[in-house]
């Protein structure tokens, strides 16, 4: 039987939401299943309404569910904010002795989970009791949890282990005892192997990094990038990596534009006020032909706007950051896997046409867990571009940093590693690298600098185009909203809608031309993006010449549902 | 050998005749020589004003970024290749306003390097508007009836935030920049000379002749001891009939990039990579 289940976790930050839903991932993953784990968080420590929700299927899977089968409130606030996406039969768990809820219903299970802590534990282990009660309703068996429990905490001593088991036990055991109601969503026990991968897109991304030689890292901390620099930082001593917090993100851009200068690859990572702060930055990077690599992930704006969600606000930003012309690259990986691929080819991209690389992620994306299978470390070739990397001082002695070339690109030398100096400008410049004021010189140099957008287009990758059957529907999307539709998409063909989704990861410099044949010339396009203008949409139009007249958009911080998709295509048509 | 010829540049030199800029160009070249240093092992990175062009001036590498914006650059190619000697390089409108939290912040991280701070209490490359430094009263185009606000000290600055060599210049006394200059290189640290420079087209009142009569050597007085910090700071605090020029401050603390595990005796630059030694990184996430 297919097995496509979500829990939620529901209640209080500081709860320990998170750290259920991290132990009940990795053990679902560890026994032959897929998971997608969500973080809905307010922006604050303590308190407040958060949930997490556990996506657990037999396939791989990249996005949400707004059903909810198992609901498992921690405090008496989220029986209130949650009960209404249970689906009916769905299981609640919520302990009545802390809720005024009262239900004569039999999934609706009351455990005093707080007073069980007490007796088998620690009063604040009510969200190991918690666990342990969802696996006895999911039909999933104890062990597995015991095991992971152990593992988990064995640093703190055998005394918070035995703790922590003793309350999943109980937990386990009054379910078992006194649930009289019928679940029907079970997760069978599989059998247990350490091959697949769980984590979130910021530790995939980070982990890209460092897997095809990230040197140095700079930035300011800010959610959702945040983790990034905290993975980065975690194993920077095993991988001789160099990360500097810096002051400001004005300073972490131009930190990574000194490092990369000097030779190495260096990236800086931020969200969109912070990436509002390295514009000037950018186009220095661009201007001096300096490769860099800057990630944003996106969350609601302007100013601070929602600082713990999710939006697609800034793909126009990016494309048209800081004053002036100059080429650069935009990525947008759709899920954790893409992530961890397309860091590689944004180094390769940058260093190749030594100029910046900006990589878009979003909240969703970032923070979101996803079941990996094997990354494959053949994949991620390191191509430096043209660069001297001799280790012995060379005797060139004459080199000029922006010497002619039909390419645009220039060979790098490297500062101090040949007897020969080099001059690298934010004003426009000779080919040596000197200010000038020539009008032949300024336009040759635009000339040059932009001849790398043809270098790069060249390099995109095309879109995915799902399934290759022509249909009358297209979904047009980009970045982290790849899971939801396309499983949109399965849901409409399933229904006996034909559709087909096109999805970008790899968005600018832009070529439409070449799969507009692979889709219906009279189809409809819907737009399905997470913003309120529809920026793909706009420039898809003003790009590839076939306007977008359908949008399906949400912006209230919030991920898209694949039915939430498939109900708005259906309103449409 | 290395001698001043070395450092030559072919790029035309485009300030104003008597500019106190060609002084701190000349000590830059002295000092390099006198010093020892090849062109090439030197990277010097500067701003934007009449003073980050220095470094077209001179025959080494040299990245000329954004205004205000010159220390997280030295910083960042200094982590990346320790090996280089690293200076960075602006006016005052650079380093005191545009960028003045990237001051705190390097000084408090005590990077080896140096920053020469041409100091000349206006803003000559937009033809003379007031700066951060300009005296209180300072009458220029965008303050016609005279600067609302004091000046800002960036010696006592410095000496505050614990910069670990505090230094001030005088464009008028070539032998003695040079030396400042090599001290400063010499030193272990992040190491700041604030230059004053008279500004010749846009200053009428700090001129080389002002400067002339008030300047003297720190440390002319045998007693004086730059390593106490309250003496230092009443030194700083020292302006109008008597200005003294030298090492004012210094110290010696752990630098950011003499603690960087990463180094390991090889620079960043130099270091192989293996990504066959990348595997064991997914371990932790299955």
């Amino acid at each position: 039987m297919a097995v496509d289940v979500s829990i939620r976790i529901a209640g209080q930050a500081g709860q320990g939401i998170q750290s259920i839903s991290a132990i009940m991932g990795k053990i679902f993953t560890r026994h032959g299943y897929y998971v997608f784990i969500n973080q809905d968080a307010e922006s604050r420590i303590r308190g407040g309404h958060n949930f997490d929700q556990i996506r657990v299927k037999d396939q791989p899977v990249y996005a949400i569910d707004d059903q909810v089968h198992y609901l498992i409130c921690l405090d008496g606030n989220a029986v209130d904010s949650d009960l209404p996406d249970l689906i009916e039969n769905g299981i609640m768990i919520y302990d009545g002795e802390k809720s005024n809820f009262r239900s004569d219903n039999p999934q609706h299970f009351s455990i005093p989970l707080e007073q069980i802590a007490e007796q088998a534990g620690k009063k604040i282990m009510v969200n190991s009791v918690a666990t342990g009660a969802a696996f006895a309703l999911m039909g999933f068996e104890l062990q597995p949890l015991l095991d992971h429990l152990k593992e988990e905490f064995a640093a703190k001593g055998d005394e918070i282990v035995e703790n922590n088991q003793n309350c999943a036990s109980s937990g386990y055991r009054y379910v078992k005892e006194n649930f009289i109601g019928v679940s029907a969503d079970q997760i069978p026990t599989g059998s247990f192997s350490r091959q697949k991968m769980l984590l979130n897109g910021s530790q995939a991304m980070a982990m890209g990094a460092v897997c095809c030689g990230l040197k140095f890292f700079s930035a300011y901390p800010m959610s959702p990038a945040t983790p990034i620099m905290e993975f980065i930082a975690s194993v920077a001593n095993q991988y001789n990596i160099i990360l500097e917090q810096a002051e400001d993100e004005i300073a972490a851009i131009n930190m990574a534009i000194g490092a990369a200068f000097a030779g190495v690859r260096a990236m800086t990572a931020t969200s969109g006020g912070g990436f509002s702060l390295m514009v000037e930055g950018l186009g220095l990077a661009g201007m001096t032909e300096t490769p860099v690599v800057v990630v944003v992930a996106q969350r609601p704006g302007p100013a601070t706007g929602l600082p713990t969600r999710t939006e697609q606000g800034d793909l126009q930003f990016v494309i048209h950051a800081s004053h002036g012309e100059f080429p650069r690259a935009v990525l947008a990986p759709g899920h954790a896997e893409q992530a961890f691929y397309l860091m590689a080819k944004a180094f390769n991209l940058a260093e190749s046409y030594q100029t910046p690389v900006i990589v878009l992620g979003d909240q969703h994306l970032n923070d979101s867990y996803y079941t990996l299978d094997q990354l494959d470390l053949d994949q991620t070739p390191i191509d430096r571009g043209d660069i001297n990397l001799d280790h012995q001082i060379s005797s060139v002695k004459d080199y000029k940093r922006y010497a002619w070339q039909e390419t645009g690109v220039s060979p790098r030398i490297l500062p101090g590693r040949s007897k020969a100096v080099l001059y690298a400008d934010s004003d426009e410049h000779t080919e040596a690298g000197h200010i000038t004021e020539s009008a032949e010189i300024r336009t040759r140099m635009v000339r040059k600098r932009m001849r790398k957008l043809e270098g790069m287009r060249s390099q995109m990758a095309s879109p995915k185009i799902f399934p290759s059957k022509k249909a009358d529907i297209v979904l047009l999307g980009w970045g982290s909203i790849y899971g939801a539709m396309k499983e949109a998409v399965n849901i409409l063909n399933h229904e006996g809608i034909a559709a087909q989704m096109i999805h970008f990861s790899e968005l600018f410099p832009f070529s439409a031309v070449p799969f507009l044949t692979e889709i219906k010339k009279k189809a409809k396009i819907f737009a399905v993006e997470s913003n309120f203008t529809g920026q793909l949409a706009n420039f898809f139009t003003a790009e590839a010449g076939r306007p977008v007249f359908h949008k399906i958009l949400k912006f209230d911080g919030r991920p898209f549902a694949p039915r939430e998709i498939v109900m708005r295509v259906k309103e449409q048509i | 050998m290395v001698s001043t010829q070395d450092f030559e540049s072919d790029d035309p030199i485009a300030w104003c005749p008597g500019c106190g800029n060609f002084s701190i160009l000349k000590a830059l070249k002295q000092a390099f020589v006198e010093l020892g240093k090849e062109p090439y092992e030197i990277a010097i990175v500067s701003g934007i004003g009449q003073a980050p062009k220095t470094p077209h001036y001179l025959r080494c590498n040299a990245f000329n970024g954004l205004h205000g914006r010159t220390l997280p650059v030295a910083t960042g190619i200094k982590l990346a290749n320790h090996e280089l000697t690293v200076l960075a390089e602006g006016g005052d409108g650079d380093g005191y306003a545009e960028g003045g939290n990237h001051f705190l912040h390097a000084m408090r991280r005590n990077i080896d390097i140096t920053y020469l701070v041409h100091n000349n209490q206006v803003y000559g490359l937009t033809k003379g508007q007031t700066s951060p430094t300009s005296g209180l009263g300072f009458v220029s185009k965008t303050s016609p009836t005279g600067s609302t606000s004091p000046p800002l000290n960036p010696l006592l600055l410095a000496i505050a935030s614990d910069c670990s060599f505090v230094a001030r210049g005088f464009a008028g006394e070539v032998e003695h920049l040079t030396r400042l200059i090599s001290a400063a290189i010499m030193h272990r640290g992040f190491a700041f000379i604030d230059i004053l420079q008279p500004c010749v087209s846009f200053n009428r009142v700090n001129t080389f002749k002002w400067y002339a009569e008030r300047i003297y050597p720190v440390d002319e007085d045998t007693n004086f001891d730059s390593s106490d910090t309250m003496t230092a700071f009443a030194k700083a605090q020292e302006w109008g009939d008597r200005i003294p020029i030298g090492i004012i401050y210094r110290k010696q603390r752990p630098t950011l990039d003499g603690q960087q595990s990463a180094i390991r005796g090889k620079s960043l630059i130099r270091q192989k990579l293996d990504p066959a030694g990348f595997s064991s990184i997914f371990e932790a996430f299955k």
